[in-house]
């Protein structure tokens, strides 16, 4: 079988190189250079520029349309309008600059192919062109710097608000822990040496706040309309938390806290009712059934977004946003469990 | 300043003209082709190590395409590539995916586009074009070429080692690349990773300090820095960002060597892994990050400015006008270049940095749109009115500014940091600097393939292959990163081995297969060019003088790569180099060494 695959593999090389001396041979005969564009050339590859840019955009729009509806739903919290808000904006932008530019490569391409009777019109500068295209982008980046920076100022600043809820995400290869603080609301410090089977996160056994903190795996709830300031740890490499629902991201770096806040603004329930996400999942439940997988309902997730190691894909954490009154009773439940697991 | 100028040229002269007497005898074939000093064969050196490095990067992403598109299904060819350890039953390991996106990073980034790019066009055009008998010093190019070569030895080596190559991504953050029981790919792999990054950058930095002395020095007669071509300028400021900035990534690389095997704690601290908590303590992975970044980001300007400096001669060249704008051309280089080196904690919002930082960066990552604005706008202005002659190398340019403009303008969403959470780290990033960097440097480098290889080879390349070629890369090339955008914009983290174990990324399978069947297409592609390429090397057509009536010095050396480049004199350069179809001239052309008409003004002095 080898032996024979060598044997085509020899031919086919023989074949190809007659095949090239005939070539070249006609070609001698023919005096024509194979390397310099002839005015058929030109006008070919002028008016092929035109096809391209046409079809181009065809592709660009086509897929806004039919996979515009696939990308993320709109922010479930109070800062992800805002970024979405900026987005659309700067966005918007963008494709006027991305479609006119485009244009004019791809026409002037075409309009000015060369032509053997046609010549050049010398024109080496004009200041007044050059000051025209560094000082428009100049303020529409100003405009970009702006809004960009006074969104994220307030995105970045401290949690401050009375009632805001503390959750430390905890990760390590590879999954996700979230850790809420015990009645007296308070986390306790940790310590990494203290790792062990029974202390997952490494709660320092000496601080008293830590006492009755709670773990929770698999899925994590917070309350809608409420602010939630996120601790990020990591245990051994980096890992970063997205939540990419709702337009947050952070880094979770071993030997330090990182830091964000957010406020969700849609409950799960209200979420999968939102008309974008209806239409999203029926799309992926129709997919999933041409490859015979149950339907799915959604789910806001958390997922390690920085390389991880092996299982960097499959790091989750399922996010359920609740009315403060399920929030109130899940977390009863949580304590309730905890205690029986501590008195065990 | 001028008398200085003149003695260190007949100096020059001198010293070459003595050598070039008894060279021709008694080269070797060793040295001639080699370890060979001479400018031309060392290019040929870079450029054809950086075509074999190209495809097998290229390889590697099919590979992991392949299994991004059809997750869990088994593909003999795969397992006849990678053996039974790797890709068992022809279904690929997740850590062999990710040692493939890891290495082919590496490769694309340091090997193809830095290595191969400046490589291959400084040497070849700096002496050519400014008017020198070579580099000024012939064999710490030599040297340049031969640490490239090692570091690539090396690092395609380390694929073949037991618990495989380095994995924690081409950016190597600790503690993942710092600690084996994080991952395979950190135990050997990731040492010989080190020790071949620490090569390339010796290699690296011998090159650009020839490049600038040369530069500088040997500029023939006449040769002002207001003559120059783009093509110098960007060689020269390239070679600046990379002594400036190389130097830094040894220190991040020193610091991670230690950290790995002589147990220092400079990035490390309060780890616990493997079952046990190490001893590390006070280290922070955000030093490595900035230092990493430091030359990080100024390593994609060094990518992209040669293929800025191609395009700009080849453009002009091609569309039989001056380029517009030259000393704005200039100006919008060096001011890339400056900033370039003010901006790399962008890739650093999301890091846990303070906050305040990162406005700093986003401030000045964004001021870069505005030089870059003025580049595509002068190109554009370039075409306007032009009588544009087709070549492969013209197509190619012409790739580059579209890719140049549709990959740049994702990067004012990515440099604002309100926006940048919500996409960083997704594939809208990683679809931004393959269009902006990857594919804009590709497309230089092969316009600057198919432009000058008459002066590499002393063949032409044949056009309609070099036509088929343009037209399937260029296609496919969006066919695979438009689509990518939206993958990144339905959220999906980039270095995921699959998305099926997400339901709400199900949505995105059928885009997958979108763009892996473009890449697969396009990487096919490139089989014309490599056959064109070394068909043309033994085959081609004969080069005439000047095929693309040009006007730079390189034109005016005989076709023959003589040692020492010119036989007689050097030329002597009475104009700048993009007079194409100045009024009242005779022909469409006219070369730097014409001299000036009574009259006349140089075009590069206002």
């Amino acid at each position: 079988m080898k032996l024979l695959i060598i044997l085509a593999i020899i031919l086919l090389v023989i074949a190809a190189h007659q095949l090239l001396r005939v070539i070249e041979l006609s070609r001698s005969l023919r005096k024509e250079v194979e390397w310099k564009p002839n005015d058929q050339d030109n006008n070919f590859m002028g008016k092929t520029m035109i096809v391209f840019l046409v079809l181009f955009f065809i592709f660009f729009f086509w897929q806004i349309a039919h996979w515009g509806a696939r990308t993320l739903p709109p922010a479930a919290s109070e800062h992800g309008v805002l970024i979405d808000q900026l987005w659309d904006a700067n966005m918007l932008l963008i494709t006027v600059v991305f479609l006119v530019t485009n244009t004019l490569l791809f026409y002037f391409a075409y309009k000015y192919r060369g032509k053997s009777t046609n010549k050049a019109t010398y024109f080496p500068h004009s200041n007044k062109l050059e000051m025209i295209w560094t000082v428009v982008p100049a303020f529409a980046l100003a405009f970009i710097i702006i809004f960009g920076l006074k969104y994220w100022n307030q995105i970045t600043a401290p949690a401050e608000d009375k009632d805001k809820i503390v959750v430390e995400l905890y990760a390590k290869q590879f999954d996700w822990t979230a850790r809420y603080a015990g009645k007296d609301g308070k986390l306790g410090e940790t310590d990494y040496r203290q790792i062990s089977g029974t202390n997952a996160v490494g709660i320092d056994s000496t601080d008293a706040n830590g006492h009755d903190d709670i773990l929770v795996r698999n899925e994590f709830h917070i309350p809608v309309n409420t602010e939630i300031e996120f601790r990020m740890r990591s245990r051994d490499v980096i890992h970063s938390a997205y939540m990419p629902h709702f337009r947050a991201q952070m880094n979770c770096v071993p030997g330090m806290v990182t830091f964000f806040k957010f406020k969700a603004i849609k409950t799960t329930e209200e979420m999968r009712k939102d008309p974008f996400v209806v239409n999203l999942m029926s799309i992926t439940n129709k997919i999933r059934e041409k490859e015979g997988k149950e339907a799915v309902e959604f789910d806001y997730l958390l997922l390690c977004n920085k390389i991880c190691g092996a299982s960097h894909y499959n790091m989750q954490m399922n996010i359920i946003v609740d009315t403060p009154e399920a929030y109130r009773a899940w977390m009863i439940k949580q304590r309730i469990a905890a205690k029986t697991m501590a008195a065990k | 300043m001028a008398t200085i100028h003149t003695d260190l040229e007949k100096e020059h002269l001198a010293h070459h003209e003595h050598v070039h007497h008894d060279d021709d005898h008694h080269e070797s074939f060793v040295q001639k082709y080699i370890f060979s000093q001479d400018h031309k064969v060392i290019s040929r050196q870079f450029l054809i190590t950086a075509i074999i490095m190209a495809l097998i990067g290229m390889t590697m992403s099919i590979i992991f395409r392949i299994q991004l598109a059809w997750p869990g299904e088994k593909f003999a060819f795969i397992n006849a590539i990678l053996g039974d350890k790797w890709a068992k039953d022809g279904i690929l390991d997740p850590n062999m995916y990710l040692a493939l996106v890891t290495i082919h990073g590496t490769i694309m980034v340091f090997f193809v586009l830095t290595g191969g790019l400046s490589g291959t066009f400084s040497n070849l055009l700096i002496p050519y074009q400014i008017g020198a008998r070579d580099m000024a010093s012939g064999f710490l190019n030599m040297l340049s070429y031969w640490f490239f070569f090692t570091s690539s030895v090396i690092m395609i080596g380390s694929c073949f080692i037991n618990d495989g190559p380095a994995s924690a991504g081409w950016t190597v953050y600790p503690p993942l690349s710092a600690l084996p029981e994080g991952i395979p790919g950190s135990k050997l792999g990731m040492t010989l990773w080190l020790i071949s990054m620490a090569l390339f950058i010796v290699s690296s930095l011998l090159g650009s300090l020839n490049y600038i002395v040369t530069v500088v020095n040997l500029r023939a007669k006449g040769m002002k820095m207001t003559r120059l071509p783009l093509t110098v300028w960007s060689f020269l400021i390239t070679a600046i960002i990379g002594v400036l900035s190389f130097p830094v990534l040894v220190s991040c690389v020193v610091l991670l060597i230690m950290d790995r095997s002589f147990g220092t704690s400079f990035y490390l601290s309060d780890i616990y892994i493997g079952g046990r908590p190490l001893d590390n303590m006070g280290g922070s992975p955000i030093l490595f990050e900035h230092l990493f970044w430091f030359l990080g980001h100024p390593e994609v300007y060094i990518v992209i400015m040669p293929a800025f400096g191609i395009t700009s001669e080849i453009i002009s060249t091609n569309a039989r006008k001056p380029i517009f704008g030259y000393r704005a051309m200039i100006g919008s280089l060096l001011a890339i270049g400056f900033l370039s080196c003010i901006v790399w904690a962008h890739h650093m919002f999301v890091t846990g940095m303070s906050p305040f930082l990162g406005s700093v960066f986003v401030f000045t990552t964004l001021l870069i749109a505005i030089p870059s604005a003025v580049k595509a706008f002068n190109y554009i202005t370039t075409l306007w009115k032009g009588n544009i002659q087709f070549t492969p190398a013209m197509l190619f340019s012409i790739g580059l500014v579209s890719s140049f403009i549709t990959g740049g303008v994702t990067g004012i969403i990515l440099a604002d940091s309100t926006l940048d959470i919500t996409v960083h780290d997704t594939y809208f990033v990683v679809a931004h600097f393959h269009v902006v960097m990857g594919l804009s440097a590709i497309f230089g480098m092969f316009a600057g393939v198919y432009h000058w290889f008459p002066k590499m080879f002393l063949r032409m390349m044949n056009k309609k292959l070099g036509y088929l070629h343009f037209w399937l890369t260029f296609m496919c090339s969006y066919g695979v990163f438009l689509p990518m955008h939206f993958v990144g914009l339905a959220g999906v983290p980039r270095r995921y081995y699959t998305n099926s174990n997400f339901p709400i990324f199900d949505s995105i399978v059928d885009i997958n297969i979108v763009i892996t069947i473009c890449a697969i297409v396009g990487g096919l592609a490139q089989l014309i060019f490599v056959f064109n390429f070394f068909y043309s090397i033994f085959r081609g057509e004969k080069a005439p003088q000047n095929p693309w009536n040009s006007n730079t010095l390189e034109w005016t050396t005989p076709m023959a790569n003589i040692h020492g480049n010119w036989p007689g004199e050097l030329p002597t350069v009475h104009r700048w180099s993009y007079d194409y179809s100045k009024p009242g001239a005779e022909r469409d052309f006219i070369p730097q060494t014409v001299p000036l008409q009574e009259g006349e003004q140089d075009g590069g002095e206002h």
